[in-house]
């Protein structure tokens, strides 16, 4: 009894720790020295991490329910607002804590003359993605879900004499802020319907009925908010203006986990509340149409991108939709693999966006051509690229191909046979477009680039107004290649954990039971023990990883000696132009169109999921 | 049902300003009719024929009064007008950035993020 009164005190403070600390910080920062406001600010998300880690072990039985308050169920019946700790959602908290102390050590010497303004927001920032993750309450998910988005917005536009990062911000901001009024709609249809807004509450009261287009609409509202923050296509437009101009560090955070959380959101609220009210298979075809929407264009615009940032951007929304294929299975096997392959790419991605940093500090510029030859090719900066590019693309055996190939299982389990080219393709395209970069800017392979090329398009938004730091340093600071070292050994040792695999499945098969949620918010019923599958690395997974790592070497290839190869080659690829130009003209940096863009994938998803349930 | 229709209608309305929008402060206000769509919709919800507001006394027990409209709702409401009055704050801020970097507050004529 003892432990479990002592675990169900550490969620809510999780929450309230940074909090705490970000207010501290802005009531004396401006009287405290430079190194005490980072070690200040360190030590809080520090001390986040720990809890979570203590919180992730006290999970492992089964889950950890704190009633605020005291407001306790009785006879299933409550009044109170809960927050549930799972190992999927402490797992993701984790995850944050990690990326926003990452960022702070990172920003020790990156912004050096920034106040505490920057520290307090990215706690702040800190305790919107934890709540959202703990939240066992629609409506507090949303409240958690803007108190991220505002400060992300504030975050986006930080650096407010930059032209494109105040455009950056204000698209950000007003597309998901219409996201949110989408799922605040759903949330108050379902209130109109249940009077509930607690998860297991209104999984009880929706359970049993049939389904009618006020359920399905309120899904798919709900839904829409949390898909719009995870960049799925086509909510995606704000992802790549906001992280192309965004501090690097916030890249870091942003694409590491705040869109994963998007993904979270879906999968979380479909399993606590829907899956006993909506039938699986237009959930599945909704989940899985955006998903492969998602992978695809993102891939495709990776690699068209030569702006460093915004490819990174691009390889980011690719992966949500990988990740949300693989939770569109349905599937335990399938979260589990998406989850591990999300804690892979958080390590390799939002390592990369620092490394950008790192160039655009060095170089002053991250754009690709302009930069080509120009980095040192024996240095550090470009291993670890080469390593995080391949690793992208699936290299075993790290953690994002353990993911790879759990999430490809799941789906070949499952009878979705395309479901293994579409990953081995995806991840070719956004590690050989890491991988070309790299080649380009550090090692000068590929035709030198003409003057036309290097003064093109993508110059404007790498141009002065880009610099994020003050002086530019001469070597890299030790704080900020340690950030980089903990996201990368962190993101490529869980592949090598035996028992990894076995620990996710546990978790995920938690996470999709919807019953033992209910049961055990609501009526106190221990949760029963569960005997997971022991998946790890199978031999269909290692080939596929190997495959997709050669694949992306050669996609790397052929864009750096694209004007070599013979012309029988090229013309496939050129007639392609096309196709590529309409959707560059797609994302035109016009909030009005993403905003129309919002208003079709609802209609689209509506119908999607809509029409099957109530034909 | 009223009230839903209203909402409903504020909601799309505000989207389809921001849409055809040619001034970012214009944008901004169009957002918050959106928005005010959504605080339509949850009274709405919470409305009852014939009910005083949610306001309780020390003193009697709640049996003493009348029927109350939902307070959840409204309490909803207020919570998301603050945190409008939040985002509008600083997007007006925003706003206000881009017009002294790019000498413009018409989003057709901002050409810094393409492709």
């Amino acid at each position: 009894m003892n432990t479990t009164t002592g675990a169900s005190v550490l969620a809510p403070l999780v929450v309230v720790v940074p909090i705490v600390t970000g207010a501290l910080l802005l009531a004396i920062g401006r009287s405290l020295p430079r190194w005490a406001l980072d070690a200040v600010a360190v030590a809080g998300a520090a001390t986040v991490l720990a809890l979570d880690a203590v919180l992730l072990d006290a999970v492992s039985g089964g889950r950890v329910v704190t009633w605020s308050g005291g407001w306790t169920p009785h006879a299933g019946a409550t009044v109170g607002i809960a927050l549930v700790a799972d190992r999927i959602g402490v797992g993701a908290a984790l995850l944050a804590a990690v990326l926003i102390t990452c960022a702070l050590i990172y920003s020790w010497r990156y912004y050096e003359d920034a106040e505490a303004h920057f520290h307090v927001m990215l706690l702040l920032f800190l305790a919107g993605m934890t709540g959202f993750a703990l939240s066992a309450d629609l409506f507090d998910m949303l409240v958690f879900f803007e108190l991220m988005g505002a400060l992300a917005y504030a975050l986006t536009g930080f650096r407010v004499e930059a032209k494109a990062a105040v455009q950056g911000g204000l698209n950000f901001a007003i597309v998901n802020s219409f996201g949110a009024f989408m799922t605040l709609t759903g949330i108050g249809m379902l209130y109109s319907r249940t009077g509930q807004l607690g998860l297991a509450q209104l999984s009880e009261a929706l359970a049993g009925h049939r389904a009618d287009a006020l359920v399905v609409a309120a899904f798919v509202l709900v839904c829409t908010g949390w898909l719009v923050k995870a960049a799925a296509a086509p909510f995606h437009f704000w992802t790549a203006d906001a992280e192309a101009v965004a501090p690097s560090p916030v890249c870091a955070v942003f694409s590491g986990v705040m869109v994963v959380l998007g993904v979270y959101g879906v999968a979380r609220v479909y399993w606590t509340v829907f899956a006993d009210a909506l039938p699986e298979g237009p959930v599945r075809r909704g989940l899985l149409a955006v998903g492969i929407l998602t992978a695809v264009l993102g891939g495709v615009m990776a690699v068209a991108q030569r702006n460093l940032k915004r490819l990174l951007a691009y390889a980011t929304i690719a992966h949500v939709g990988l990740f949300l294929i693989a939770v569109g299975v349905l599937s335990s096997d399938g979260v589990a693999g998406a989850a591990t392959y999300a804690a892979g790419h958080a390590g390799v991605e939002g390592s990369l966006f620092l490394l950008a940093g790192i160039v655009l500090n060095r170089y002053r510029s991250v754009d690709e051509l302009e930069l080509h030859g120009r980095g040192q090719p024996g240095s550090v900066l470009a291993w670890l690229m080469v390593l995080d590019g391949l690793c992208m693309a699936g290299l075993p055996p790290f953690g994002v191909g353990l993911g790879k190939g759990m999430c490809e299982d799941a789906l070949s389990h499952e009878g979705f046979g395309w479901g293994p080219y579409l990953f081995v393709a995806v991840s070719a395209l956004t590690g050989g477009a890491v991988l070309r970069a790299t080649g380009r800017i550090f090692f000068g392979f590929g035709a030198e680039p003409t003057e036309e090329e290097r003064q093109g398009s993508a110059r404007q938004m790498s141009g002065e107004d880009d610099e994020e730091t003050e002086g530019r340093l001469h070597r890299v600071p030790a704080s900020m290649l340690i950030a980089v070292l903990v996201l990368m050994a962190g993101g490529l040792t869980i592949g090598t954990v035996p028992g990894f695999g076995r620990v996710m499945e546990a978790a995920a098969e938690r996470f999709v039971d919807t019953h033992g949620y209910v049961d055990q918010v609501l009526h106190g019923i221990a949760p029963v023990p569960l005997h997971p599958a022991d998946t790890w690395w199978t031999l269909a997974g290692v080939l596929l990883d190997v495959l997709s790592t050669a694949f992306a070497i050669g996609v790397a290839a052929v864009g750096l000696h694209f004007r070599r190869l013979p012309g029988r080659l090229r013309s496939p690829v050129t007639s392609l132009r096309p196709v590529l130009d309409g959707l560059r003209t797609l994302h035109s940096g016009h909030v009005g169109d993403y905003l129309a863009w919002l208003v079709v994938g609802v209609s689209a998803l509506l119908a999607i999921v809509g029409l099957p349930v109530l034909a | 049902m009223l009230a839903y229709l209203v909402g409903g209608w504020l909601l799309l309305f505000g989207g389809w300003g921001i849409v055809r929008s040619r001034n970012l402060v214009h944008s901004v206000v169009c957002l918050s009719v959106s928005q005010a769509g959504t605080y339509v919709l949850l009274v709405g919800i919470g409305y009852q024929k014939g009910a005083t507001a949610p306001v309780f006394g020390a003193v009697a027990p709640p049996r003493h009064y009348g029927p109350v409209v939902d307070p959840v709702v409204q309490a909803m409401t207020l919570t998301d007008i603050v945190v409008a009055a939040t985002v509008t704050a600083l997007l007006l801020a925003l706003t206000i950035q881009i017009d002294k970097t790019h000498g413009t507050v018409d989003p057709d004529r901002l050409r810094e993020l393409r492709g």
